[in-house]
């Protein structure tokens, strides 16, 4: 429900915090958000929630017989998806959903982690139909407004939107889907434009996200360059009100140093295709050697999970 | 008081009147603003979503060169705030993986030392914890009686609370209305203060983004209000700068100024609009200018 405007689990909200947070002094319950109100505090989970989930094949897809006995997945390569699978399908998070309140077909944070929970599963074999399906669906991956309303009210930390960032980065990074959406366009576009300069260049930044990154592109694509006209009259407010100088939009400085942010790009991006990622959900927040949580072997946390090919890396963790 | 300032690359884009507002502001706030004229974008959570070593390496560059300055860091835009807040929090919550991040900053002669009294705060943090909202009443000459202000946060500097320091400063979230109330305006109440304003998916579900800024316009228009007040440059273009295409998604009129922070203190510290890059909006702040100067008429 929500309670105090907030959406929440009832059951794990201790009724004196409700109180010291209530506006005048009076709690106020309410039914759950973007679901449709059966009764009272009752909302219709099955018309919304339920139907979402399915929508993202909540199943393992393995290809070939499957084993005779159970089968077998190194530890490790289940750390990944640790966070998604601890979702308990409450819909709290669905309820505070700000994408969701203006586009009820979104697909949504919970059914969204859960698609994570596969595209993560090295025994699902659909990897990639799956990734491509969210990304081509415009109410799928790219629907999500980055708002961290999922993450601020989930009772149990799973992070749905970093879930979503997540499978955007599969999408995006591992499988090179060119969706219809821009996802990977404004992926690339704004990427590659700080790697140029260092500093955002706003004025390309849409013509690139249409082109798929490239200004080359975004100019002699049919559905590109008819993205960029209806894009148009915006650009010419913002000329006419003065905000935009037409210098401004067509030059843009590079940083003194700029050769220093090509190099860290070069030594992050080039290398063995590895991505770095800390897990705070997985290796915790303890500051002093708190990676070295995940291993005691490793005693003094000088050999943390933060080494590329180590626990700490894209299958073994993420960002919390 | 001296500040490591990082403007953000869309106040010196495409929202100048932010970077000017903030320039003529500051020094009114006693404050020595030390621009990190060499640090790089934030990565506006579109860097993390690609690579999470990469923006976790260059927010380190720039607090790296903040540190250089031996000040704290101050910043003009929610989105920074939030971005660089999500970095921070990993390379102070793990040593080897800052130590491993501080290894690409080396060649530059760089490194980002965690703890100490160094922070990174936004405008409106600095003004209610630091500066003080004493002293920001003591500064103003022109209280903004009468107008009615509607605040806009920015997702990025109210959630989630728990990476924000919400745990050690609560009342983060209200901030804007107690800035509105000391500089003499009233704090309008409406149900988008805290929502999105849309702009992360302006280039990929248009209709989703600009039916929240059009939404939030909207409620802020029915609560009465005579602008909005944001301290988010981003969600000033979705807000100001889209305004007449949200009207479309929301078919309805709607035509109401967004003020950036700065633009708000500026104009009660006796300011001439102008100055502050009024003019450089695309939904006109004529009424808002008339306001303030009969106010100073007064
Ligand atoms: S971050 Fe995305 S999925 Fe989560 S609440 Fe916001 S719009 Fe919905
Ligand atoms: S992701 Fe969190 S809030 Fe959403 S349904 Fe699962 S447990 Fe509940």
């Amino acid at each position: 429900m929500r309670v105090n405007g907030k959406s929440a689990l009832a059951c794990n909200t201790q009724l004196g915090d409700a109180l010291a947070r209530a506006p005048g002094g009076e709690i106020v319950v309410e039914p759950m958000g973007n679901m449709p109100v059966l009764k009272d505090l009752i909302v219709d989970m099955d018309a919304v929630h339920w139907k979402k989930i399915q929508r993202v094949v909540p199943w393992l897809l393995p290809e070939g017989e499957p084993p005779e006995r159970e089968y077998i997945v190194e530890p490790e390569a289940m750390i990944d998806i640790t966070q998604s699978m601890a979702c308990i399908q409450c819909g709290v998070c669905v309820s505070a959903c700000l994408s969701m309140e203006v586009d009820p077909e979104f697909i949504g944070p919970a059914a969204l982690a859960k698609a994570y929970r596969f595209v993560g599963d090295p025994r699902d074999a659909h990897t990639e139909d799956r990734l491509s399906d969210l990304a081509e669906d415009p109410h799928g991956i790219y629907d999500c407004t980055h708002c961290f309303a999922c993450i601020e009210v989930c009772p149990k930390d799973v992070a749905p939107m970093n879930q979503i960032m997540r499978l955007r980065r599969h999408a995006t990074g591992d499988y090179g889907i060119k969706d219809r959406n821009n996802g990977y366009g404004h992926e690339k576009a704004f990427v590659d434009i700080i790697e140029r300069y260092g500093t955002l260049h706003e004025s390309q930044l849409l013509p690139r996200s249409y082109g798929q990154g490239s200004l080359i592109r975004s100019q002699v694509e049919p559905r590109a360059l008819k993205q960029l006209i209806e894009s148009l009259p915006t650009a010419v407010a913002g000329l006419r009100s003065g905000k935009v100088s037409p210098k401004a939009a067509l030059i843009h400085h590079k940083l003194p140093d700029q050769e220093q942010i090509r190099r860290i790009y070069h030594e992050i991006e080039t290398g063995d295709g590895e991505r770095l990622e800390l897990n705070l959900y997985i290796v915790g927040e303890e500051g002093e050697g708190g990676a070295a949580e995940q291993d005691p072997s490793t005693g003094d946390g000088s050999e943390a999970s933060t080494v590329p090919g180590e626990a700490g890396t894209e299958r073994g963790g993420a960002e919390q | 008081m001296k500040v490591a300032y990082w403007p953000g690359c869309v106040s010196r884009g495409f929202t100048p009147e932010l970077h000017g507002s903030m320039a003529l502001v500051g020094p009114r706030l006693d404050l020595e603003m030390v621009e990190l004229n060499r640090a790089n974008c934030c990565g506006a959570g579109v860097i993390a979503e690609h690579n999470q070593e990469l923006v976790d390496t260059l927010n380190a560059r720039t607090f790296a060169l903040a540190q250089q300055t031996g000040a704290s860091m101050m910043n003009i835009c929610s989105t920074c705030q939030g971005a660089q807040s999500e970095c921070q929090q990993r390379l102070d919550a793990d040593d080897a993986y800052r130590e491993h991040i501080n290894t690409h900053l080396e060649p530059e002669g760089l490194r980002y030392e965690k703890g100490g009294d160094w922070s990174n705060k936004n405008l409106l943090w600095l003004l209610v914890e630091e500066i003080g909202l004493d002293k920001l009443r003591e500064r103003v000459v022109r209280p903004l009686d009468g107008l009615r202000v509607a605040p806009f946060y920015g997702c990025y500097i109210v959630r989630p609370t728990g990476r924000l320091g919400y745990d050690r400063f609560p009342h983060r979230d209200k901030y804007l209305e107690h800035v509105i109330e000391t500089v003499g305006g009233t704090a309008v109440e409406y149900a988008g203060s805290h929502k999105c304003c849309g702009f992360p998916v302006i280039t990929m579900a248009k209709a989703t983004s600009l039916r929240q800024a059009g939404r939030h316009l909207a409620d802020a228009i029915d609560a009465d209000a005579d602008c909005l007040v944001t301290p988010c440059p981003l969600c000033h273009l979705n807000l100001d700068l889209q305004q007449p295409d949200a009207a479309k998604y929301v078919e309805r009129d709607l035509n109401i100024p967004v003020l950036h922070l700065p633009q708000m203190l500026g104009l009660a510290f006796g300011l001439d609009p102008k100055e502050l890059g009024m003019d450089k909006h695309v939904v006109k702040t004529r009424d808002v200018q008339r306001k303030v100067a009969e106010l100073a008429a007064a």
